[in-house]
């Protein structure tokens, strides 16, 4: 018991000890600025000197990029000046990432995706984290607006071509206002009958609305055809480019040089990033004015206790239907925006997996915070959609240029990740062996040694072979095929390790740390 | 004239009757107590008065209005207030959280102003503030009002309940065993902050205690529930004399041994 309270003071953890020199810079209000800057510059560069040819590319690129996209809240968490704080993240938001997505298209395409998922995930955020009103069918919402964008625009032969009530493309930004009204009435219309239940049971209606809306838009198709079934709506319109982007796209191509393949697509891509960047930005302002706000307490009250809220004069159901509703809405308008992005909708991308996922992502980031919703989306988004794709792809990559991984890089893994298995297993032997030993301090003395040993003789047999060839990698351990399993155990341990998320807001993190306390309090009152 | 009238109100739980025609009226500016054994129905009376139970048979007039059929908020809006058995502090919020909170039926919410931040939006968040940290002053946490709610002491929780409480500036505020848990000087500090809510404020005050200490020194009306039944009411000395309160406390036995001795 003794040397499980004192371990903390004593030892301070490898990850803050990297961490420490970079928190000191960020703290340091001189400093600061000028190192987040040239912090910022050396990402780009690297990244736009990656090759890919380089058989290292994608794990290079895994590397690089995510740094980029996190540079805002790198940002955001230094001590300076909101001033500066502003016009760095606007650096990062419109020229470095730009830049790099003129560069690489795919990089843009990213972009885009992780800003859909931003917004979804701060809409969710609102119903599950600010209201604590757990929301399985979420990616209905998102489902109706992208229905609606697309019913109206799209060639296939549905109801709405049949009878001509086709739209231009130019009505794209006034669907987004639409798609916000049509699917927060969708919010009221599951709101009401639902307000009665809580917790567990909210979940599994919402669970079950998601679905009806999914399994709808497969069977509308029939006898009148609104949604063309699981086949989907196919052409969907893009909104026209304002001419100013391929004016900006060429003149930075004639004066960084940079070489660009296809500008159409590009500004396309251009003007999806900027509307999305706006959308992002309204959706933030709102969420932000709503926690703070009668509303907002009227929320977290409801969250905490809803009887005592009730009793304290908050109308139980107009608050859930407005967080239903405001939810909601922003689903809506993203829903819109990915329509017209993707250019085709159908049932399969809205099924209950998107529900969960964007439900991972505020998990992750830390629920009930605004800044930890967009984190979580852009981490798990990266993660889904570049990093562990990337493993796969280098790990191809190595298999046909017939790589060898050198004995001494071997060894190192082993003993790196083998020693720290070994530590954490004799620590939790050791606890037996001590009573043997009786003396505290001979036991630990022990224990390093036989760690020692073992983590040696692993590294020294490794030496001796010819390392690990690429080819002899299992094709059933293909990191393609185990994309969601590695996904899987990362959510594990993150919630065993970081319960209250990568970003948590200050009042879930002590409501965490104290449930955590007392869950500790009664452990050791139930052993004594 | 009565500012809370309950007329033979009753309550069935399945086989259960947890109020059973119980009428009771509470004068304006008066500070009351409901006492009786544990399991009478008082709690459960409170809760058909703020509306979370809805009697099935009676009626409960308050200002003149009748409350039957009234969401527990609506019974907030209309002036009547309470505090929790158990405290039910929003525990994750901040003392003055909790206190604007409890303003929720006084302010105007509209989701519009609160995006735009117009119409008076900020004025009335100041205001808000304000009082929130004038209540928290009146109940003697003044300075505190910054404190994540579970890491009160005891004592500090049931004041911010209290204050809480007063918050949508009730006429009449239900205290549900409001010094529970409290050592005799702490329940002594509650005693003084109660006089001070009905005679600074205004408030009426009713109480469920069981501290009969705090019980005769406050109450100028109390009535005595056994068995969801009124078995008496009357000026705190009529209760000490009455035989069946005696009863229900200590058993038949005592109370013929109590009237034995008060023969001898």
């Amino acid at each position: 018991m003794t040397t499980a309270q004192s371990t903390p003071t004593i030892k301070i953890s490898l990850m803050g000890r990297i961490m420490a020199p970079i928190r000191a810079v960020l703290d340091n209000p001189v400093l600061a600025v000028p190192a987040l800057i040239v912090y910022m510059i050396a990402v780009t560069l690297i990244l736009l000197g990656l090759n890919r040819s380089d058989p290292l590319f994608p794990l290079k690129s895994s590397l690089a990029f995510p740094p980029l996209v996190l540079s805002p809240f790198i940002v955001l968490s230094a001590k300076i000046d909101w001033r500066f704080k502003g016009l760095l993240v606007l650096a990062a938001l419109f020229i470095f990432l730009p830049l790099i997505g003129m560069y690489d298209s795919s990089y843009f395409e990213l972009v885009i995706q992780i800003c859909i998922f931003s917004g979804l995930a701060l809409g969710l955020n609102i119903v599950v984290g600010f209201a604590g009103l757990l929301d399985l069918g979420y990616v209905a919402f998102f489902a109706v607006g992208a229905y609606l964008w697309a019913m109206f625009t799209s060639p296939v032969d549905t109801y709405f071509k049949v009878n001509n009530m086709l739209v231009s493309a130019n009505y794209f930004y006034l669907f987004i206002f639409l798609g916000v009204a049509v699917a927060a009435t969708g919010g009221i219309l599951l709101g009401l009958p639902v307000l009665r239940l809580r917790g567990d049971y909210l979940a599994i209606v919402t669970l079950g609305f998601g679905e009806v809306i999914r399994v709808l838009a497969v069977n509308f198709n029939s006898p009148t055809n609104f949604t063309n079934g699981s086949q989907g709506l196919d052409g969907v319109l893009r909104p026209t480019v304002p001419p100013f982007i391929p004016d900006i796209i060429m003149r930075v191509d004639q004066t960084l040089g940079i070489p660009i393949s296809n500008a159409n697509t590009l500004a396309q891509q251009m003007l999806f990033y900027l509307v999305a960047i706006v959308i992002i930005a309204c959706i933030i302002v709102i969420a932000r004015r709503l926690d703070d706000s009668p509303i907002g307490r009227a929320w977290t009250a409801i969250r905490e206790d809803e009887v005592a809220a009730i009793a304290m004069g908050v109308p139980l159901v107009r608050m859930k239907l407005m967080a239903f509703a405001m939810g909601a809405s922003f689903a809506g308008a993203i829903g819109v925006l990915y329509a017209a992005k993707q250019s085709f909708v159908s049932p399969e991308s809205f099924s209950l997996n998107q529900s969960i996922g964007i439900l991972a992502m505020v998990i992750v980031g830390g629920i009930g915070g605004i800044r930890g919703a967009l984190f979580g989306a852009c981490v798990v988004t990266l993660l889904n959609l570049q990093v562990l794709k990337n493993l796969s792809l280098q790990i191809n990559n190595f298999k046909n240029i017939d790589a060898v991984m050198p004995p001494w890089l071997v060894a190192v893994i082993l003993a790196v990740v083998g020693g720290w298995i070994l530590w954490k297993l004799l620590k939790a032997l050791w606890s037996f062996a001590n009573r043997w030993f009786g003396n505290a301090k001979q036991a630990e003395q022990v224990r390093v040694v036989v760690w020692g040993v073992l983590v040696a003789a692993i590294a020294l047999l490794t030496l001796q072979g010819s390392g690990f060839r690429f080819d002899d990698w299992p094709a059933q351990l293909e990191p393609a095929k185990y994309e969601r399993l590695v996904f899987g155990i990362l959510l594990i341990m993150m919630m065993i390790f970081r319960p209250s998320g990568l970003l948590p807001e200050p009042r879930r993190k002590m409501e965490m740390t104290a449930a955590k306390a007392e869950a500790e309090d009664g452990a050791i009152g139930g052993g004594g | 004239m009565a500012l809370l009238d309950v007329r033979n109100v009753t309550k069935r739980f399945g086989g259960l009757t947890a109020v059973s025609d119980v009428t009771m009226s509470v004068a304006e500016g008066s500070i009351s107590a409901i006492i009786g054994p544990n399991g009478a129905g008082k709690t459960t009376f409170f809760n058909l008065l703020t509306g979370i139970y809805v009697p099935d048979v009676g009626s409960i007039n308050f200002g003149g209005r009748s409350l039957i059929g009234l969401r527990p908020d609506q019974v907030n809006a209309a002036g009547m207030s309470r505090t929790f058995q158990n405290i039910r502090l929003f525990p994750g919020m901040t003392v003055v959280e909790n206190v604007m909170v409890g303003m929720h039926s006084r302010l105007n919410v509209s989701l519009v102003r609160t995006i735009t931040r117009l119409g008076g939006f900020n004025k009335q968040e100041k205001r808000v503030r304000e009082r929130a940290s004038d209540l928290l002053n009146f109940v003697g946490l003044s300075g505190q009002g910054d404190e994540i709610c579970r890491n009160l002491p005891y004592g500090a929780q049931r004041r911010v309940e209290i204050a809480r409480a007063m918050a949508s500036d009730p006429k009449l505020i239900l205290l549900d065993e409001p010094t529970a848990g409290m050592n005799p000087n702490e329940s002594k500090d509650a005693m003084e902050l109660f006089r001070k809510v009905r005679d600074e404020r205004g408030v009426t005050v009713v109480l469920i205690e069981h501290d009969m200490k705090v019980v005769m020194g406050i109450s100028e009306h109390i009535t005595v529930l056994n068995f969801g039944q009124t078995i008496a009411e009357g000026t705190p000395k009529e209760i000490q004399s009455n035989e069946k309160v005696v009863e229900a406390y200590l058993g038949r036995h005592a109370a013929g041994s109590s009237r034995a001795e008060g023969e001898a």
